[in-house]
């Protein structure tokens, strides 16, 4: 998994690619926390156009840093997902908590 | 494994076994969809069968043996000619309460989702789970080539 992350006036956009699962968990968490650390984003965006795969492991990576996210009353945006990634997210239920859009500029232009 | 009526046969098997370590989770996974894809599963099928053996082996990784990694999880897959039936193994902690960890939502760690068997029983047809405190958890699971269409001219 390659991650790249970029501050947007005072959002976090978050660009990983390859796949979400048990082996990059842990490396994908403390990549966003610490970047979340530094206190700059208030929202967060997750552009998903080069995920191939994602499993519970990855969800819960995504779910941990929406909770963190929402509490401090910011908002969660996910887009371009691949049809079998967004199969998951939509079983798993994490698509009808967080905003879903086709691209990242119509999520940033929503999040304004 | 062998079908009920045990008119199934076997085209191919095989037998993996490997470390209890997370980056062997992508392994299993691409390895088992290899296998599958001898037969003639969509690549949704094969999405499908990816995420199962995922959710099956991190679980024997994480619960089964509490992220030791010295540990063995395994693998044994069967092509019927027309499904994939796999057993996937570990002789970790065992699962005290199947019906209780088959329950949605039912983790012992706060930021899994506990919904590995979720995916599990969505995506893959006959799961059933052997386990007890001790003796390792066994996951059992097919899947067959054409289910979709077979489900969508059920439902009419």
């Amino acid at each position: 998994m390659l991650l790249d992350v970029e501050i947007k006036k005072d959002t976090l956009v978050v660009r990983p690619s390859g796949e979400l699962d048990l082996g990059v968990a842990d490396r994908f968490r403390r990549t966003l926390d610490e970047t979340l650390d530094r206190g700059q984003a208030r929202n967060l965006v997750f552009n998903m156009a080069r995920v191939s795969f994602v499993d519970s492991s990855g969800l819960g990576v995504l779910l941990g840093r929406y909770k963190r996210i929402s509490k401090n009353g910011g908002k969660v945006f996910i887009v371009s997902l691949q049809p079998q990634v967004r199969k998951v997210l939509d079983l798993s239920g994490l698509l009808r908590i967080m905003c879903e859009f086709h691209s990242e500029n119509e999520a940033l232009e929503k999040i304004g | 494994m062998a079908r009920e009526g045990g008119k199934m046969q076997f085209i191919n098997h095989m037998k993996l076994e490997f470390l209890s370590i997370p980056a062997n989770v992508a392994f299993a996974r691409v390895t088992v969809a290899a296998f599958a894809s001898q037969l003639d599963f969509t690549l949704a099928d094969l999405e499908e069968i990816k995420v199962a053996v995922s959710e099956a082996v991190g679980n024997s990784i994480i619960h089964g043996y509490e992220s030791i990694p010295d540990r063995f999880v395994r693998i044994y897959a069967n092509l019927t000619t027309d499904a994939l039936e796999i057993r996937i193994e570990d002789d970790g902690k065992g699962i005290e309460d199947i019906n209780k960890a088959l329950q949605p939502a039912f983790s012992t760690d706060a930021e899994r989702l506990g919904l590995g068997f979720v995916f599990m029983q969505s995506f893959m047809e006959n799961f059933r789970v052997e386990s007890s405190p001790g003796q390792g958890t066994k996951v059992i699971m097919s899947k067959s080539i054409g289910t979709r269409i077979a489900r969508a001219s059920s439902d009419q």
